[in-house]
């Protein structure tokens, strides 16, 4: 069960409980709202250790695209595009909706690099793409990448309209403190 | 107070340097959000970010001066409205809501062109409702 | 080449409206606007309910792309009966709107309560019409951050605390559902729910797809605001201005149970659910502890607003009742009370709002002798209490009579039953309080006064009150319509579940 495999979900979870912790004891309506933004962290790191793919480099086109048929793989930012889930860039039947990215730009950009045992698996990858041209890239899974960068842009929304509201509050109470906010308005059952 | 002022100094002169520098980039991140890590929402932040630090450094009145804050109220229903205007003419195109293959002559083209406009409302969006935010926030506190 | 977009367009239209209504800021335009945007999807809504009960379910793909890489629209039965109702409340509130408005709110944040309004609205149809189950959380965190501005806006200063905590405890639910969406996928691979629904065959022994249920069922319950995770609830619909108390008690809550029931019928299925993971033993008890005890701390408030925010909690309880019983005709009386409390709540929550606007205040204290005052409200308010009671001829009695008809059905669920009518007799007492003294006591000689200084309730506002409150008796009377799509609906949940 301590395995180092699944350090990560660990991590989630002591974030998780410390941010839960966070929000129910302390008073301060400022702190509740920093111990959310901690509880929606750990929820980040969950999706992101799901996604990663062992030995495989970030989801980005690499390289030159030969002419015959290949799975279009580009990181999708917009949540609306299609979820694309395959892992290697390999001749393969792409249906015809699916276009074909011909430029590969960063192949102008990217040193070439000699497959040297002391490099990252990743790169040895690389290096042999532009070798060979015809070698299977393993990327990591896109899909999570996109799920948490809605759920960040929901967070962010969230602790703005938190803090606005604190800030109301303060004016109209005077104080952020919920025991003394409670004496000047009583709760009610 | 001699050791404040000669911070400021420093924080003047080198935010003057760098704010044309974090725009020029933002705008970099917007446009290669196809290519390389990037789009909509990470370059809105950051372009607002550069603002941010202006205001930060040379306070809300001259922010004011430089940019009428009334714009960014516009540009936030723009950037919306551009993203569910594009997904409507690809509607009107005969394909469906934000079919990006019916934009243009063909469908590569069309989903480049798709995605580009997208991700410019996004941008548009973000930078606008960050700096709002902020403006919102700094011209209540401390009353 | 309309009618095969319709789908789409019940979102496109609230949404794109929204933006337009930040640019437009003249607060009448505006006005004007939102009310014929919600009049179109109002349309849009009643057409595709007509499609989809002729033709079948209905599927959309967004961008062309075919699931399950793409997102779908997938709209049921139930889906379409839901998206009625939270379109039909909408225009209706929205009618409503104006006069009471300029008491409530400054009159310089009309068209950004409008477009927050419109954003509240997209957010609810988009959860009810989506295949995608991250895209259910997109849209429920839509409705629910624009449901913390609209609340927050109330004129008293503690809607801000009550809006400060709806949104902790709604982003603590969201936050739920967004672990048992990323523990789904790292099972299966895939976000679209038919095809979630399919893989979960393999995989639904593991401890992962169990724990994915729990957190999106705890999530979704806190939503629902289902007993003990209510908290929010009354203090947000007690200080929130009377239109938005009225859209919200009439829609958030109903969608999130039309979530619940999908996860837990087509999604995740009943053997998984029911016999595997037992919910019925869990969801069952705290029904009923929420409707006694929130009946029972009803009879005790003095704020209306307050009382029908408790009994909203009670009524909520009979929805998860209903559903706990796992049975067709279980389901049958969760989507037919799911239909009459949204329009009984909607009409007695108008009312108050028309109240409001008159007197001024909610308060017991303050309504004595408004039979006199106010007399076609009060009997309004009197006809949405006997809804709430289960009087025969009325909407509640139909509802009613089919929970306790699914509680018999299964001969061990009897004093289920029982408790069900012996639950009616606390809503007896809670309206019983309301009816003495809207008519048994006299009205003070100072309100007799001020009465006389205030104008009279406008008709934009009498009318939409009239419209759901008659609405109530109508379905009372004529309970067919709810009744055969209700039918349709759980044959067709229970018939994707088997």
């Amino acid at each position: 069960m301590l395995s180092p495999g699944l350090y990560n979900y660990w991590i989630v979870v002591v974030l998780m409980m410390a941010g839960f912790y966070t929000l129910i004891s302390r008073g301060n309506l400022v702190k509740k709202l920093i111990g959310l933004n901690i509880f929606q962290v750990s929820v980040f790191m969950l999706y992101i250790s799901m996604g990663k793919v062992q030995g495989g480099v970030a989801p980005i086109l690499i390289g030159e695209m030969p002419a015959h048929g290949h799975a279009a793989t580009h990181a999708a930012h917009d949540i609306d595009s299609s979820h694309d889930l395959h892992h290697d860039v390999h001749a393969k039947e792409s249906p015809p909706r699916h276009p074909n990215e011909s430029e590969g730009v960063l192949s102008d950009v990217l040193p070439q690099i000699d497959a040297s045992p002391s490099l990252s698996p990743a790169a040895v990858q690389l290096a042999e793409l532009q070798k060979t041209g015809d070698a299977t890239i393993v990327y990591s899974n896109p899909l999570p990448h996109v799920l948490i960068l809605t759920a960040i842009v929901v967070g962010v929304a969230t602790t703005a309209l938190g803090l606005a509201l604190v800030v109301r509050i303060n004016e109209q109470y005077g104080t952020i403190e919920e025991d003394e906010i409670h004496v000047m308005d009583p709760e009610q059952p | 107070m001699k050791e404040s002022i000669h911070h400021q100094v420093i924080l003047r002169v080198v935010a003057k340097i760098l704010l044309p520098y974090i725009l020029l980039f933002a705008l970099y991140v917007q446009f290669h959000g196809d290519f390389s890590p990037g789009g909509g929402f990470q370059a809105g932040v950051i372009f607002a970010a550069g603002i941010i630090l202006y205001t930060l450094i040379f306070g809300i009145e001259q922010a004011y001066r430089a940019i009428d804050p009334r714009i960014f109220e516009v540009l936030l229903a723009l950037g919306v409205c551009l993203y569910a205007g594009v997904g409507v003419w690809a509607l009107v195109s005969g394909g469906n809501f934000l079919d990006y293959s019916v934009l243009a002559h063909d469908p590569v083209h069309g989903q480049h062109l798709g995605i580009l406009l997208i991700e410019l409302g996004v941008g548009l969006t973000v930078t606008a409702v960050m700096v709002s935010i902020f403006f919102a926030f700094v011209s209540r506190g401390g009353r | 080449m309309i009618s095969q977009h319709l789908p789409i367009l019940q979102i496109v239209v609230p949404l794109l409206a929204a933006p337009l209504c930040v640019l437009l800021r003249q607060r009448h335009a505006v006005w004007a606007f939102a009310l014929g945007v919600c009049w179109a999807s109002f349309g849009v809504a009643l057409a595709l309910l007509l499609r989809v009960m002729n033709d079948g379910p209905l599927v959309y793909e967004l961008g062309g792309w075919a699931a399950p890489w793409g997102i779908v629209y997938r709209l049921d039965p139930l889906g379409g009966i839901v998206l009625l109702i939270v379109s039909g409340v909408a225009a209706l509130v929205l009618v409503f709107a104006p006069r009471v408005l300029d008491q409530e709110i400054p009159a310089d944040k009309h068209y950004l309560f409008f477009a927050a309004f419109l954003l509240c609205m997209t957010g609810l149809l988009g959860i009810t019409i989506t295949g995608d189950i991250f895209n259910v959380f997109v849209f429920l965190e839509i409705s629910s951050l624009s449901a913390y501005v609209l609340i927050s806006m109330g004129a008293d200063r503690r809607a801000l605390l009550a809006a400060y905590r709806y949104l902790v405890m709604g982003t603590i639910g969201s936050t739920f559902i967004l672990i048992g969406i990323g523990l789904a996928y790292m099972m299966t691979g895939t976000l679209n729910m038919a095809d979630l629904a399919a893989r979960l065959g393999d995989v639904h022994e593991t401890r992962t797809i169990r724990a994915a249920f729990a957190f999106l069922t705890v999530g979704v319950s806190i939503k629902l605001a289902l007993f003990p995770l209510h908290v929010w609830l009354p203090n947000a619909y007690t200080y929130a201005p009377s239109m938005v108390t009225a859209f919200l008690a009439a829609t958030a809550t109903k969608v999130s149970c039309y979530l619940l029931l999908r996860l837990v019928f087509t999604v995740f299925g009943v053997p998984l659910v029911f016999d595997e993971m037992r919910l019925a033993a869990v969801f069952m008890p705290l029904a009923l502890m929420a409707i006694f005890v929130a009946s029972t701390v009803a009879i005790f408030q003095t704020n209306v607003k307050r009382l029908l925010a408790y009994s909203s909690v009670a009524q909520i309880g009979y929805l998860v009742l209903a559903f706990g019983f796992a049975s067709q005709a279980g389901v049958t009386a969760c989507v037919i009370h799911l239909f009459n409390h949204a329009l009984m709540k909607g009409a007695l929550f108008l009312a108050l709002g028309c109240v409001a606007f008159r007197i001024g205040s909610v308060d017991l204290e303050d309504l004595r002798g408004l039979g006199r005052r106010m007399p076609w409200i009060a009997a309004l308010i009197v006809i949405g209490g006997l809804n709430l009671i289960g009087v025969p001829l009325t909407a509640g009695f139909i509802s009613k009579w089919y929970l306790v008809m699914a509680a018999l059905e299964q001969r061990e669920y009897w004093p289920v039953a029982v408790a069900m009518l012996f639950s009616s007799l606390l809503a007896v007492a809670y309206v019983w309080r309301i009816v003495e003294v809207l008519y048994m006591q006299p009205p003070r000689p100072s309100d007799l006064q001020s009465d006389q200084r205030e104008a009279p309730v406008p008709l934009s506002m009498v009318a939409p009150t009239t419209v759901m409150t008659l609405g109530t008796v109508v379905l009372g009377v004529y309970p067919t319509f709810t009744v055969q799509v209700a039918q349709r609906a759980a044959e067709f949940l229970l018939g994707v579940a088997a």
